[in-house]
This record gives structure tokens, C-alpha cells and sequence, in this order.
């Protein structure tokens, strides 16, 4: 099986935009055929990461109309739908297109549109994802983060303000990425004042609502030679997925599909935690950075928290984490924050982050969706 | 329990297993063999929240818990509302009925495609 590589990346602002999603969509494909260097007429597959743009804005087809816009008929198109990680799902789908043979050249574009809907009717789409069990006691995906922040708290004897310090450490980082929806530095006190939203995690564990999009493009590293020098290769990719109903986890603290899904990228490319020079982890709660920093193995179980007390997780720690901003400061439309995930190692592997530069060779993209409900993890490095 | 009530029911799986809510499979592959009436019994709070950004048709605060009932040794979880926000880790809570959870008109969710009442879960002590 021959190594797949990115050669080309892309993703639009972050934040409110007046663009509809297939306008997002278009603006990210445009970009990423600009930036590799592909004709149109080269894509073989064209796949589009989306959960809802038909509950959203009553627009559905879109990997059709997609297709269509960026003049890449005839490629094969499909929809990739898995709730917030329907982005890292489109990576393993546009991975397998080529790995397989079935594609020479696949461009993957993740774009939601969701601004234009109030929060709770956001937040209500986004649940529908529950179990009725679930859905009709009025459980969201910030009360699932309310439950297990106070059980970590507790379990682990960590403080509060050891979950407001991702906040500011992620938006500190945003503060240089052009594209985040937030390029402001946030303090502890801020954090900690705010309003309650799931206690005991307040408006600033929370990542905004987003309208965004972003585009990769992969292809067998032997074409990725005839394009660039400057390429990433997909070394070890994992999916799997925990309960659909969350209470049924024996240990609410662990996410079985990112403990599940990183085995499978490390041993695809040989590799460990320790490897790791970099990490975009799905900080859609500040919760969710220590679960998964310790799931990924990088930190021992209940020890996430420390790591970010030391800063050994900040832009010039040993581990940076979610040197993008991260969904909390760049904001998460769904569909596409998996995409920049990746886009965001893509830039650091290449050295073109610009301001947010770190050293990196070796770089890790865990995308989850639901409340760990489905994850993609995938480890990337520099050609 | 209440017999007038429908049951808060759980699924007894052929390896002994039990979860609320019953699945077509248990969790390791056999077939529900019996189900059991989780509201006979008491259950542990093992953590909560209180939700203030609440979707359409969901009462604002929403007190929820997720709680393990003990079921002849054979530990079964649930989530549910709370009554009340007077609550800790470790407190015991009992399942009381209510007729309407949530507005089965306000949400996204069709309103036949499944029941809107269940279970609020009230500290065993809470009059």
C-alpha cells in the first residue's frame, strides 16, 4: 500500500458569515486547488464532511453542487456525516479513496453554516445526535461536559481553574491564527467569572457556534512529487467509535473510540505517544483536552490537567496542544473543524503557520464526534 | 413503581448484563432475556450538572444526573432530570414519574417518533 500525501490545504474565516454553505464550501475548494497546484479535471473523488446543512438551511446535495461549482465533474462525490467528527471521518474516507487505488487524487472540503440559527436551536440540532432516552430529559452536548467535568474534578482532585487555563492557553494561541473566529487573549479571572452554562463549566469552556469551511487535498506520494516537495504524509489513521448512550460508559473520564482509534493510527505507523511533536485535540469543551491528551496517552490517566497547570502543553512546551487556537478559539463548524484539525498540522509540517510556528516533524489530529461517540485520529509527518 | 405508570425499563441480557435503555443486543451480543423495572429500585448519584443554556421545549434550569442504580449486584446507569440541584456525589436518589419531560412540539425531534415521559430522579430524603 503506498503512502498517502497532502499537497495542498485551505480554510476559509472563521466566525459569522454571511455565506451559505455551499458558498463556504466553494471558497475552501477554490483555495486548496490554488494552493496544490490541481486542475479540477485531476479529482478523481470529492468528498464533503458536513452533519447538517439540510436541518440547518434546508440544503442538501451538497457534494453535488460542490462538484459542480469547482468544475470537477465527473468525480465520484459523497456526503461524509458523523456529527463533529464528520471531518476526521472524511480524512479516513479520503485516505482510503487513494491507499485503495480507487482514487489518484482526492480533494476532502468540511464546511457547516450555523450562525443564522439562534444557540438553542443550534444546540438542539446538534443533540438530536442523543439517544431518546437522552433527547426528551433535554440532555445536550454541553450537559454531557457539565457531568464529566464535575466527575474529573472530583475523581482527580483537580482545581477548577486547571480547566479555565485551557481556555486561556487556546485562545493566546488563536490570538496568530488569522482564521480563528477569536483572536483575543482571554484571562482566568474572565473565564471563571463568566456565565454558567453546564455547571460547573462556565461560557468560556465552551467553543463558539461557527460558519467555516477547509479543504485538503491527498494523492499517492509518488504524484505528490510531481507537485510539491513540501508535503505531509498520512503515516498511521484510526476510527472507531464508544456507546451511542453515554451513561452506559463504565468510566465517563475515558473515551474509549480515542483510546480505541489512536491504537490503531500508532501502530499503523509505528510510532507512540512520545513521537508526537504536535497535537490538535477536539477541545469543543476545555474538558475534552484533558480526556483526550490522557486517552491519547500522552499523559498518565488523571494527569491531563497538571500538563496544562505546567504548560507543558503551551505553544513552546514539549507537547504543544492545539497550537490553531483550537475549537475553542477557532470556532467549530462542525463539519470542517476535523478538516482543520489537519489543516493546522498540514501548516506546522510544512513550516508555513506563520506566527504560530512551533519545531514540528510529527504531528497528531484526534476529531470527535458526539460526546465521544465516534472519533478519527490521525498522526501526520513532515516529507 | 407504580403499576399505572409504564416501567423505566431495562433489558436482562443472557450473560446477566443489564442496560437502560434495552438494546436489540447486549453488550456482548445476546439477546435480551427478561427486562426489569429500574423505578423499583434506589440509585447512586455518580454525577451532575445543572444545564442553564437549554434547547426549545426544556425547562431552564435543567438539574440532570447520571446515576447507577445496584440491581442484585449488577450495576445499571441511567440520566435523567434531577427535581432539585441540592444534590452531591454519592447522595441516593429514587425515580419519580412525570407525564411530560420535555415539549414533544418545541424541538427538532418528530413528536411520534418516540415517548416524552420517564423518570425525574428525587433525592430519597426530598418530600
Amino acid at each position: 500500500m503506498e503512502r498517502v500525501a497532502l499537497i495542498g490545504a485551505s480554510m476559509t474565516q472563521f466566525g459569522q458569515r454571511d455565506a451559505w454553505v455551499r458558498e463556504l464550501l466553494s471558497e475552501a475548494g477554490l483555495a486548496c486547488l490554488d494552493d496544490s497546484g490541481v486542475e479540477p479535471a485531476a479529482i478523481d473523488h470529492l468528498y464533503v464532511s458536513n452533519m447538517a446543512s439540510g436541518e440547518f438551511e434546508g440544503q442538501t446535495g451538497i457534494p453535488n453542487a460542490l462538484a459542480h461549482d469547482l468544475a470537477a465533474m465527473p468525480a465520484y462525490t459523497a456526503r461524509i456525516d458523523q456529527t463533529s467528527s464528520s471531518g476526521g471521518a472524511g480524512v479516513y474516507a479520503a485516505w482510503q479513496s487513494v491507499a485503495s487505488g480507487a482514487s489518484d487524487m482526492t480533494m476532502l472540503v468540511g464546511g457547516e453554516k450555523m450562525t443564522h440559527r439562534s444557540t438553542a436551536e443550534a444546540t438542539d440540532v446538534i443533540a438530536s445526535l442523543t439517544h431518546p432516552v437522552e433527547y426528551k430529559h433535554g440532555v445536550t452536548l454541553p450537559s454531557f461536559a457539565g457531568l464529566t467535568a464535575r466527575l474529573y474534578l472530583d475523581t482527580y482532585d483537580a482545581p477548577r481553574e486547571s480547566l479555565a487555563k485551557v481556555a486561556v492557553k487556546n485562545h493566546a494561541n488563536g490570538v496568530d491564527n488569522p482564521h480563528a473566529q477569536f483572536q483575543k487573549e482571554v484571562d482566568l479571572d474572565t473565564v471563571l467569572e463568566s456565565p454558567i452554562v453546564a455547571d460547573p463549566l462556565r461560557l468560556y469552556d465552551f467553543c463558539p457556534i461557527t460558519d467555516g469551511s477547509a479543504a485538503l487535498m491527498f494523492c499517492p506520494e509518488s504524484i505528490a512529487r510531481e507537485y510539491t516537495d513540501d508535503y505531509v504524509t498520512i503515516e498511521g489513521i484510526g476510527g472507531a467509535t464508544d456507546t451511542h448512550v453515554v451513561h452506559e460508559r463504565a468510566d465517563p473520564t475515558t473515551m474509549g473510540g480515542v483510546v480505541d482509534s489512536s491504537q490503531i493510527a500508532y501502530e499503523m505507523a509505528d510510532m507512540d505517544p512520545d513521537d508526537m511533536d504536535i497535537a490538535e485535540l477536539h477541545d469543543m469543551f476545555t474538558i475534552l483536552e484533558f480526556l483526550q491528551s490522557e486517552d491519547l496517552g500522552f499523559f498518565e490517566k488523571g494527569t491531563g490537567w497538571k500538563a496544562v497547570e505546567e504548560g507543558r502543553t503551551d505553544r513552546d512546551g514539549e507537547l504543544p496542544i492545539n497550537t490553531s487556537g483550537g475549537l475553542k478559539s477557532k470556532g467549530h463548524p462542525l463539519g470542517a473543524s476535523g478538516v482543520a484539525q489537519v489543516y493546522e498540522i498540514y501548516a506546522q509540517l510544512t513550516r508555513t503557520a506563520g506566527n504560530r510556528q512551533v519545531d514540528a516533524d510529527v504531528g497528531l489530529a484526534c476529531n470527535v464526534g458526539g460526546f465521544g461517540n465516534c472519533v478519527t485520529t490521525t498522526i501526520m509527518e513532515a516529507n | 413503581m407504580t403499576d399505572e405508570h409504564p416501567p423505566m425499563e431495562a433489558a436482562v441480557y443472557g450473560d446477566g448484563s443489564i442496560t437502560y435503555p434495552p438494546h436489540p443486543r447486549g453488550p456482548d451480543g445476546s439477546e435480551a432475556e427478561s427486562t426489569i423495572d429500574l423505578s423499583d429500585y434506589n440509585a447512586e448519584i455518580i454525577t451532575w450538572t445543572t444545564s442553564t443554556a437549554t434547547p426549545p421545549g426544556v425547562r431552564a434550569p435543567n438539574h440532570l444526573a447520571i446515576v447507577e442504580f445496584d440491581v442484585d449486584g449488577e450495576p445499571v446507569r441511567a440520566i435523567g432530570q434531577l427535581t432539585t440541584d441540592d444534590v452531591a456525589i454519592g447522595d441516593r436518589v429514587e425515580a419519580v414519574y412525570v407525564d411530560e419531560l420535555r415539549d414533544p412540539d418545541a424541538g427538532i425531534r418528530e413528536p411520534d417518533s418516540q415517548a416524552w415521559d420517564g423518570y425525574r430522579l428525587r433525592p430519597v430524603d426530598d418530600e
